[in-house]
């Protein structure tokens, strides 16, 4: 076996087990935490794809950004006093039914999905085609994104207001 | 090996490597040589500092939330600039303009969240 392929399937599993740890955990301060590395390899995965934009993004946005207010969430939350922070599933029978209809779809993606082979993969920078087509092709939604940011903004600062108020 | 080398990342995850050493070395290192006198003066929280009171475990006011929100949003804006940074000279005058649109509604939000006192601490 290579030494890449032996590398992804360590990043690989580094990303499965702590999303293993994320649902599993009773704690819900070790499941926030245990999302770090599945961020974090989720990025390593976007390398091997060859995705490095994307790879950069994910651990700009995603572990220094999404997952500090993944945190706070936890600090907010009411039954932080509690000793036993436990996250208790909703039901059984209802889990079981989304898994089910989620492993169904997923079944399904992965037996339609053509797997090509690329030949030979070259990386390549790919923040400028990225580019190109943010403000070429995409650039509606490229301008939209930013009106959804300014929503999320607004939104964020209405609740937090209030209840700073009350 | 050799695929290894040249591979475009491989830089990277020397750096990753080398990071996780110099921690994992630093921790060692301060454990094994490091002198131990535990003493009821050494185990405070705060040692020579106030002593603590209350429970560490306590909700934290929404306003720290409020602020790991702005940061993400305007964190998200920087991102879509990076794209942009490396095309501005191709594009000129037009990318200019559409990246001043694109900062002009995220700068309508900043004005707002200003206004609001959201970025007061009180």
């Amino acid at each position: 076996m290579e030494i890449s392929t032996a590398i992804f399937y360590l990043v690989a599993a580094v990303t499965v087990g702590s999303a293993a740890m994320v649902a599993f955990s009773r704690n819900i301060i070790h499941s926030a935490f245990s999302l770090l590395g599945t961020f974090a390899g989720v990025a390593g995965i976007y390398v091997f794809l060859g995705a490095d934009f994307v790879a950069g993004v994910q651990v700009l946005v995603y572990v220094g950004g999404i997952l500090v207010l993944i945190l706070f969430a936890v600090m907010l939350t009411h039954r932080i006093t509690d000793v036993q922070i436990t996250n208790r599933s909703a039901g059984r029978i209802p889990g079981l039914v989304v898994v089910a209809i989620l492993f169904v779809l997923l079944v399904q993606s992965i037996g339609e999905t053509p797997w090509a082979k690329a030949k030979e993969v070259v990386y390549k920078a790919t923040t400028a085609s990225i580019g190109d087509l943010f403000l070429g092709d995409y650039l509606l939604p490229f301008e939209l994104a930013s009106l959804v940011l300014l929503a999320a903004l607004i939104g964020a600062v209405v609740l937090a207001r209030q209840e700073i108020k009350e | 090996m050799d695929d290894l080398v040249a591979h475009p990342f491989f830089p990277i995850l020397v750096l990753f490597c080398l990071a996780g050493i110099v921690v994992l070395a630093l921790l060692l290192v301060a454990q094994k040589v490091g002198p131990k006198k535990m003493d009821p003066v050494k185990a405070e929280p705060f040692e020579s500092g106030n002593p603590p009171r209350g429970d560490a475990r306590i909700r934290f006011p929404v306003k720290f939330y409020l602020v790991a929100m702005l940061f993400l949003i305007f964190d998200l804006e920087a991102v879509f600039l990076y794209p942009w940074a490396i095309l501005l000279r191709r594009l000129g005058t037009y990318g200019l303009v559409e990246m001043g649109i694109f900062l002009l509604i995220a700068a309508v939000g900043f004005l707002y969240a200003w206004k609001r006192g959201a970025l007061d601490w009180e």
